[in-house]
C-alpha cells in the first residue's frame, strides 16, 4: 500500500460534500469535501505500489480541463482501479457535488 | 421472471450496501450514523499493507419503515468480502444494542441485516470474532421486542458467524442468487477434499447452500426476486407482521432429531435434502 498526496490551485471552496464507489476489486472510494479556498489537497491511498507518475498525470490531465474547479479535499481509497475508473469517480463525485448545490 | 420483466426491474443485487439500505427504508427518512465521514475505520488493516475504507464497509442506516422506526445494517460485500472487522462489528453490534434501548424506551425499533458477508475479518481475527458474538447477543435481545429481519440477496452470501447471525434473525429473507451457510464451498472443499465438494461446481453449489434450496427447506423465511420493489414489499410484510410466534433457534431438538435420522454414508442431493427436512422442520 501506498500513499501519494498532490497540491493543485483552485478557485473557491466546494459548495458540499460526497462519497462515490467502494473499496473493491477495480474500483475505488472517493471522499470530497470542501477545501481552503485556493488549494485542492489530494490523498490517494492505493493498494498498487509504484504508479505515482500515473496519478501525477491523471490529475495533471484532469485539473488542466478544469481551470475553474473549486477548492476540494479528495480522498481516494483505490483497490486497483484503471485510470478509466478513477476518471469516471472524479467526474461522478463533482457532478453530484454541483447537482446538490443546485437542489 | 421472463427475459421482458427482467430488463424492466430494478435489480437489487446490483446496489451497493449504503443504495441497498435507502432503497429499504421510507423514501427520504434515510439519516446515516458514523458515516464515511466521520472516518471511524479498521486501525488494524493499514498496519497490514490493506487499503481501507472510509466506512468500514458497514452503512448504520436511521430511518423509518411503514412510517415507524427502523434502522438498517448494510455490509458492503465488495469491501473485503463483506468482512467482519472490530470496527464494522462494533457498529453492527452498539446499533442493534441501541435499537433495543429504545423499545425499553417505549420507541418501537425493528432492524434490518442486510449481510453479505464471508464472516470474521482474518486480518482482525479475534477482535472480529468478539464483535459477532455481540452482535449474535444483541439479536437475541433486540428480537424480543421487534422483528429482526435478515436479508441474504448476494452474490457474496452470509457464512461463518455472521450465517449464525442470520440464523439468530426472527425471519430470513433470500434470493435465488444467494448462498447461506456455515462454511463457504472453498472451506469445505479443502477440509473434506474435492471428490466431496467441489466448490467450482456451482450448479451443485447453489443445490445445496443458494437460497431456492435454504427456503425450501425452511431454513429461510422468504423467497424474492432480484427486485427492489419485490424486495422493498416483504420488507414492509415482515416489519407489520412483527415478532414470529416461534424462533427458529429455540426449535434446536427439533433439527438435531433431524440430523441423527441422516445416513451419512451417503452423500444426500438437493432432493433428498429436501426431502429429509421437508418431514418435520417447516414452522
Amino acid at each position: 500500500m501506498e500513499t501519494i498526496k498532490f497540491e493543485y490551485p483552485a478557485k473557491q471552496p466546494a459548495s458540499g460534500r460526497v462519497l462515490v464507489g467502494v473499496v473493491g476489486s477495480g474500483d475505488l472510494e472517493v471522499l470530497l469535501e470542501p477545501g481552503e479556498s485556493g488549494k485542492t489537497r489530494v490523498t490517494v491511498n492505493t493498494s498498487v505500489d509504484g504508479a505515482a507518475s500515473q496519478w501525477r498525470a491523471l490529475f495533471d490531465r484532469l485539473f488542466a480541463t478544469l481551470p475553474n474547479a473549486a477548492a476540494m479535499n479528495l480522498e481516494l481509497n483505490d483497490f486497483g482501479a484503471t485510470p478509466g475508473v478513477v476518471r469516471m469517480r472524479l467526474e461522478q463525485a463533482m457532478e453530484l457535488v454541483k447537482q446538490q448545490a443546485g437542489k | 421472471m421472463d427475459k421482458s420483466q427482467n430488463l424492466k426491474s430494478n435489480s437489487f443485487i446490483e446496489l451497493n450496501a449504503r443504495e441497498r439500505a435507502r432503497s429499504i427504508l421510507d423514501t427520504g427518512s434515510m439519516r446515516e450514523l458514523l458515516g464515511p465521514f466521520d472516518r471511524v475505520t479498521s486501525p488494524w488493516l493499514k498496519e497490514q499493507g490493506i487499503v481501507t475504507q472510509a466506512d468500514d464497509g458497514l452503512v448504520v442506516a436511521k430511518g423509518t419503515i411503514n412510517g415507524q422506526s427502523a434502522v438498517v445494517l448494510g455490509i458492503e460485500g465488495s469491501f473485503q468480502g463483506g468482512s467482519m472487522g472490530e470496527v464494522s462489528g462494533a457498529k453492527m453490534a452498539g446499533a442493534l444494542e441501541l435499537a433495543a434501548e429504545d423499545n425499553r424506551k417505549g420507541i418501537p425499533t425493528l432492524a434490518v441485516l442486510l449481510l453479505e458477508t464471508g464472516g470474521v475479518r482474518l486480518q482482525e481475527a479475534n477482535l472480529g470474532l468478539a464483535a459477532i458474538a455481540e452482535i449474535h447477543a444483541a439479536i437475541a435481545d433486540l428480537r424480543q421486542y421487534q422483528p429482526v429481519i435478515g436479508v441474504v440477496a448476494g452474490t457474496v452470501g452470509s457464512f461463518g458467524g455472521m450465517s449464525v447471525a442470520g440464523a439468530l434473525c426472527s425471519y430470513m429473507v433470500v434470493t435465488r442468487e444467494a448462498r447461506y451457510g456455515l462454511n463457504g464451498p472453498q472451506v469445505i472443499e479443502q477440509e473434506a477434499g474435492i471428490e466431496e465438494y467441489d466448490s467450482r461446481d456451482k450448479p451443485f453449489i447453489w443445490s445445496l447452500t443458494g437460497g431456492e434450496q435454504r427456503f425450501a427447506t425452511g431454513l429461510a423465511d422468504r423467497f424474492v426476486q432480484d427486485d427492489v420493489d419485490s424486495m422493498n414489499a416483504v420488507i414492509r410484510e415482515l416489519a407489520k407482521a412483527g415478532v414470529p410466534a416461534s424462533l427458529r433457534d429455540q426449535r434446536i431438538d427439533e433439527f438435531l432429531a433431524l440430523l441423527d435420522s441422516i445416513d451419512t454414508n451417503v452423500q444426500p442431493n438437493s432432493a433428498q435434502v429436501r426431502e429429509i427436512f421437508g418431514k418435520g422442520v417447516k414452522a
